[in-house]
């Protein structure tokens, strides 16, 4: 059953140190108010899961968190490469995180492998690219019926994962709605789920084949309005693009990083989100 | 106003534009080849069938989105949906006639880097790795590509194999098993290029219009092919340089988070 909690209680009690971790989000919905409560209390040796890995893992990098990535494009989406990744990568700043690279399409898979309680994920993928030749996690399969050769991966089954939602009723019934992404499988194929939302509705008021994970499939809700951005929360306020785009700036130097980083995340709170989005929440 | 004056990046995005029809459905990559798909769905392709990898399906963006999951995507589309299914029954799936993308790094025969530059391991440049691509490239009918030319970006060897176009050019595709036609058009700010019919090396078709074989050459790091017969590429109308045009200053507004 989902128990309600702060965000910083729902943070500490289901992640530590070591945890393979997926703050998922594809464009829509990232988790940024959960990574930036996970960046306060200073959690080391994380291997951080996420196929577009953008500016919160950007920041949990920079900040010497990650043991090792998973991922599937590490890019700021429309802007250009990310920094601080880059940094850790090529210069070894402040770390050098492990890297396990994949295609969207195998991500996609390992995910819904791990919340289908696979070992792995088979795909037709993965042909003549050079990331097959990299990592040793891409494997092949004959099927047995066709003889087909066919790319294989290991399903992805976080410790936890958390992901942003738009609302949950009083039971802890969590709606998604919008560009879904991996949400559902995320919170599915991990040990623990913590789900933040905009709002604590009597009734979800939605149709029969809605995108609901039931209370109990997620371990812990907290109600952190715009706690997205500057991602975004679709049906209450746009997507930051320029947020996105003055991160570039930003995360090109590591003082510059390091100062954002303690005036917006380290001496920040959860709540400061909210105004955020003040501007960007939409007339419903 | 049919002889505007226009820059190369305009040709290159109107030149792909054209490429496109009504009846393909086409997955979409961020950049020009977005611009493109959508100054085809505005001018002479209205019914084309627009997929960004972030599941939405028939979109009709009014501006154009910074990022593939961008809400207005999701706002206009006729389905959205989840991220799996977008690559298991709908790419994977084999409905995607045409898959149009951008390039960091491209050789002659349509392989495609945008995950390093120098060795993977210990790269001098970490660029953002392949997204869709690995089996956009594989799994769509067929492959647009687009990509500015300079000798940084049309090398003789590429650094990474992200997607396979030709591979060593020939019927590599066939050897893997890979049923799909990969790249058939190359669109760039110079020139547009086809596959040879037997070698797979993309060839100069038609230059843009101002532009010679030198302007070609010189931002090229191969030996570049040329047809026999080399066209010129129509300049752009008032009509597709005012669409594009229009959807950039709209784009750009929206953005500015004004």
């Amino acid at each position: 059953m989902a128990t309600f909690l702060s965000l910083a209680d729902a943070v500490r009690e289901n992640l530590h140190d070591g945890d393979v971790v997926a703050f998922e989000g594809f464009t829509h919905l990232i988790p940024h108010a959960a990574a930036h409560e996970a960046i306060r209390q200073g959690f080391r040796d994380l291997t951080l899961v996420r196929m577009t890995p953008d500016l919160v893992y950007d920041q949990m990098i920079g900040m010497g968190m990650a043991k090792k990535l998973i991922f599937s494009y590490a890019g700021n989406p429309g802007v250009g490469l990310l920094r601080r990744l880059r940094d850790a990568v090529e210069n070894g700043w402040p770390n050098s995180p492990e890297i396990e690279e994949h295609s969207h399409a195998a991500m996609a898979n390992a995910y819904e492998a791990g919340a289908a309680g696979l070992p792995l994920a088979v795909l037709r993928g993965y042909r003549g690219a050079g990331l097959a030749e990299v990592n040793p996690n891409i494997r092949s399969i004959i099927c047995p019926f066709t003889g087909e050769k066919l790319a294989a991966v290991p399903s992805i089954r976080p410790d936890v994962s958390f992901v942003h939602a738009q609302k949950a009723d009083r039971k802890g019934n969590v709606l998604v709605e919008g560009i879904i992404g991996i949400q559902k499988e995320a919170v599915l194929a991990a040990k623990r789920a913590v789900v933040t939302v905009e709002e604590i509705v009597d009734d979800l008021s939605t149709h029969t084949n809605a995108c609901v994970l039931p209370d109990w499939t997620i371990t812990a809700i907290a109600v952190v309005p715009g706690g997205a951005h500057p991602s975004y929360t679709h049906g209450y306020y746009d997507r930051d693009n320029a947020k996105y785009i003055e991160w570039d700036r930003i995360a090109a130097d590591r003082d510059s990083f390091t100062a954002w980083m303690k005036e917006n995340v380290l001496e920040a709170t959860p709540d400061d989100f909210n105004d955020r989005v003040a501007d960007l929440r939409r007339a419903r | 106003m049919t002889a505007a004056a226009f820059t190369p990046d305009e040709m290159m995005t109107i030149a792909a534009s054209r490429a496109l029809s009504s009846s393909d459905v086409c997955f979409v990559g961020i950049g020009a080849p977005s611009a493109a798909c959508n100054v085809a769905r505005l001018t002479h392709a209205p019914d084309i069938t627009l997929i960004y990898e972030s599941g939405t399906i028939g979109t009709a963006p009014d501006v154009l989105p910074l990022s593939i999951g961008d809400g207005e995507l999701c706002d206009t589309a006729v389905t959205t949906v989840s991220v799996p299914e977008m690559f298991r029954y709908w790419l994977q799936g084999g409905r995607i006639t045409i898959g149009f993308l951008g390039a960091a790094q491209l050789d002659r025969f349509g392989n495609i880097n945008t995950t390093v530059i120098g060795d993977y391991h210990n790269p001098s440049t970490r660029l953002p790795g392949g997204g869709g691509a690995p089996e956009i490239a594989t799994s769509c009918g067929e492959i647009y590509i687009t990509c500015k030319q300079s000798k940084r970006a049309l090398v003789e060897k590429i650094d990474f194999f992200t997607s396979f176009g030709h591979g060593e050019g020939g019927d590599h595709r066939e050897r893997l098993g890979i049923t799909t036609r990969g790249p058939t058009l190359l669109i760039t700010d110079l020139a547009i290029w086809k596959p040879d019919p037997v070698t797979k090396e993309f060839t100069v078709v038609s230059l843009h219009p101002g532009v010679t074989r030198e302007n070609v050459q010189e931002t090229c790091g191969w030996t570049v092919r040329f047809a026999d017969s080399l066209e010129e590429t129509p300049a752009p109308t008032a009509l597709e340089i005012g669409t594009l045009r229009d959807l950039k200053a709209r784009t750009a507004a929206a953005h500015s988070g004004k």
